[in-house]
């Protein structure tokens, strides 16, 4: 066991010494190796970057959550065109479900428009327009840099008062809080009640509360567009997660009720959830898993064939010095260790090299997409290169250790 | 006292159909603090001789008995553990790693015998100095002339005090005047009990022996003893 530290201490050393002798030689080689643990520190940090986003984003908008819609979100089983005939869903229907409906813990409704955004000279435009009632804010679990949701009465009333998203806020007011300040939806006054505090996903896109503006319901039909207009979007949030199959139940029954559907028709809604997010997200990762471990495992294996080649070139050009090794007394084993501890050291700097571009380009991207460099990809990223190396340095280190010493002593 | 015992010892290559006997059939025996030269025209079989004594290759016929072990029977591990211990090469063309100093040269069989690093480095200097190193300490072969490599082996093949000294033509690659300084320090490493084998083409050098055994198409053709031996002297010429 000593003599086997030892012997791993000098074959450490040897390595050394023969990597610097051929510096560009062993990082030439190591360029696979170095596209191949770049790629897969790479793909591990976006699918947690990916992941993260999604948890919070559903966090943000509560995962017990049920959307009543024309339209079915992530679901394609039903031909749109089919989605398009459909009735639009309008505020009678919802307050018929309301009515009926015993088991969700809230439910909203919800209708999207698009208007430009002023603050004195500031314009921002592109900011989703939701119009809600009160009763959103129990649908979701949305908290407040400052301020509140609009009241029930504020709600019925169809007073002007606007609820703001972090990012809206942040563009409408850079300097300071929006708090109580009037602002222009398209052409209308609107007295600002509350702020939300930043939710971060960006997996929501324009349904992000961030770049949100909340409003009463009511001042969207009588400023911006027509009641039957547009289609509305039920918002339901059941009372626990382990409801949420019953209260999508009692919704498809009471839908179906509300809208006179006989027993041969098909729902002319659909009640779309979360999980469809989750499947659309895991078909991300999913897409960038496979093309990752493609490009991981056709730079390893490139890297892996160059490390072998060269330990070949390697051991052909020490055979003497392995003839003289073993004279004074290196066993077989020995031989063995010091080359694949040579191919496993050439392969752990190429890891390296690896991991900090990999660091440094999730440092640049991170600017757009949220990544997360993690212990376990520092992990991954020496266990890959460590292993490959030992993989490709095997059958050459084994070669060198069965040579004859005789033989390895006369070679010239 | 006997360390070594060959009998009807043959090496036979097989180059295409036809057989080698680089040895036909050798039988001798080196007794403790001898001093033997091997001599012999080329081709004779004294490296190939050498290389089976020194356990660096196997006999295809006969018996080799080291110490009063069988090392004929014995498997790769084993006889790299008889080579590291008990037996010191110093070669014609030095053999020495390239890229270490001298003093990491000299380390290397300790090393290889599992010596703690401090005791080691206390050894191997000590063997430097007894080879007249003790100021190339931190050379590496590229910087030394070629009496100081051989000096340099030496030491290597001393450290770890062996029971048998194995030189193949070791002053081969020298100039006359640095092969003899060589042959006053094997003459020193004898005089202070150790076991010396030497192959030579000189004649000169093998009268440093106290024995020669000739060598003809892989037989003995001579084992006679020197009467008498030369005994270099020391030159302070360095
Ligand atoms: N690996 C081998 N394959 C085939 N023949 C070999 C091999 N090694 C040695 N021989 C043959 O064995 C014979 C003895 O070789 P050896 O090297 O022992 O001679 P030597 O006495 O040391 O000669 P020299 O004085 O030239 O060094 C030679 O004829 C040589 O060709
Ligand atoms: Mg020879």
């Amino acid at each position: 066991m000593k003599n086997f530290l030892y012997e791993l201490k000098e074959s450490l050393l040897i390595s050394l010494y023969a990597i610097r002798a051929n510096k560009v030689r062993s990082m030439l080689t190591t360029l696979g190796i170095i596209i191949g643990v770049t790629s897969v520190v790479l793909m591990s940090t976006a699918i947690k970057g990916i992941d993260n986003a999604f948890q919070k984003g559903v966090s943000s908008l509560g995962s017990d959550n049920l959307y009543i819609d024309k339209w079915a979100w992530f679901n394609n089983d039903i031909p749109w065109w089919e989605m398009r005939n459909r009735k639009n869903l309008d505020m009678d229907d919802f307050k018929k479900y309301e009515d009926l409906a015993k088991l969700p813990a809230a439910v909203a409704p919800t209708i999207w428009t698009n208007k430009k955004i002023k603050f004195k000279e500031r314009n921002v435009e592109g900011i989703m327009i939701s119009g809600t009632t009160y009763n959103y804010i129990n649908t979701t679990n949305l908290s407040f840099e400052s301020g509140r949701f609009f009241n029930d009465f504020e709600s019925r009333g169809a007073r002007n008062v606007a609820v703001i998203g972090f990012t809206v806020a942040k563009q409408l007011f850079p300097l300071g809080n929006g708090l109580g300040q009037e602002i222009k939806i398209g052409d209308v006054k609107f007295k600002v009640v509350g702020v939300l505090d930043e939710q971060g996903s960006w997996v929501m896109g324009n349904f992000n509360p961030d770049n949100q503006v909340f409003i009463p319901i009511d001042c969207v039909f009588k400023y911006f567009q027509g009641e039957r207009m547009r289609s509305i979007t039920i918002n339901v949030r059941a009372p626990n997660s382990t409801s949420v199959e019953a209260v999508k139940e009692e919704a498809i029954g009471i839908m179906r009720r509300v809208r006179g559907l006989s027993y041969a028709e098909d729902n002319d809604f659909s009640i779309n959830q979360q999980e469809g997010l989750l499947t659309t997200i895991n078909q991300t990762i999913g897409v960038i898993q496979i093309a990752g471990l493609f490009i991981t495992g056709l730079a390893l294996f490139v890297g892996a064939i160059g490390i072998m080649n060269i330990m070949f070139v390697s051991v052909k050009e020490r055979t003497r010095e392995i003839g003289v090794r073993k004279a004074i007394g290196a066993k077989n084993r020995t031989i063995l260790t010091q080359f694949i501890m040579e191919a496993a050291i050439i392969c752990l700097i190429g890891g390296m090299i690896g991991l900090g571009i990999a660091v440094t380009l999730s440092m640049i991207v991170n600017q757009y997409l949220p990544t997360a460099v993690q212990a376990d990809a520092v992990i991954l990223a020496v266990v890959i290169s460590l292993l490959t190396g030992i993989l490709s340095g095997f059958a050459p280190a084994y070669t060198a250790s069965k040579l004859d010493p005789v033989e390895a002593l006369r070679y010239e | 006292m006997k360390i070594i015992t060959i009998e009807h010892i043959a090496k036979i290559y097989q180059v295409g159909t036809e057989e080698v006997h680089a040895l036909a059939d050798v039988s001798l025996t080196i007794g403790k603090n001898e001093y033997v030269a091997i001599m012999g025209p080329s081709g004779s079989g004294k490296s190939t001789l050498m290389n089976i004594l020194g356990c660096l290759d196997t006999p295809t016929k006969g018996i080799y008995d080291f110490n009063g072990v069988n090392v004929s029977e014995m498997n790769d591990n084993e006889l790299a553990a008889i080579r590291n211990k008990e037996i010191g090469f110093v070669f014609q063309t030095f053999n020495l790693l390239p890229r270490s100093n001298a003093l990491h040269n000299v380390e290397l069989p300790l090393i290889y015998s599992g010596m703690p690093s401090a005791e080691r480095k206390e050894r191997a200097m000590e063997a430097l100095i007894n080879v007249g190193l003790e100021n190339r300490v931190y050379h590496r072969p590229n910087e030394l002339s070629g009496g100081q490599r051989q000096r340099v082996a030496i030491a290597r093949a001393l450290v770890t005090r062996p029971s048998i000294i194995l030189a193949d033509e070791p002053t081969g690659n020298l100039d006359t005047k640095t092969g003899e300084e060589i042959m006053v320090l094997f003459n020193e490493i004898y005089e202070a009990g150790n076991t010396i084998i030497l192959v030579t083409h000189e004649e000169y050098i093998a009268e440093h022996a106290e024995r020669i055994i000739r060598l003809r198409d892989g037989l003995v053709e001579k084992n006679e003893i020197v009467e008498n031996r030369f005994i270099p002297q020391k030159r302070e010429s360095h």
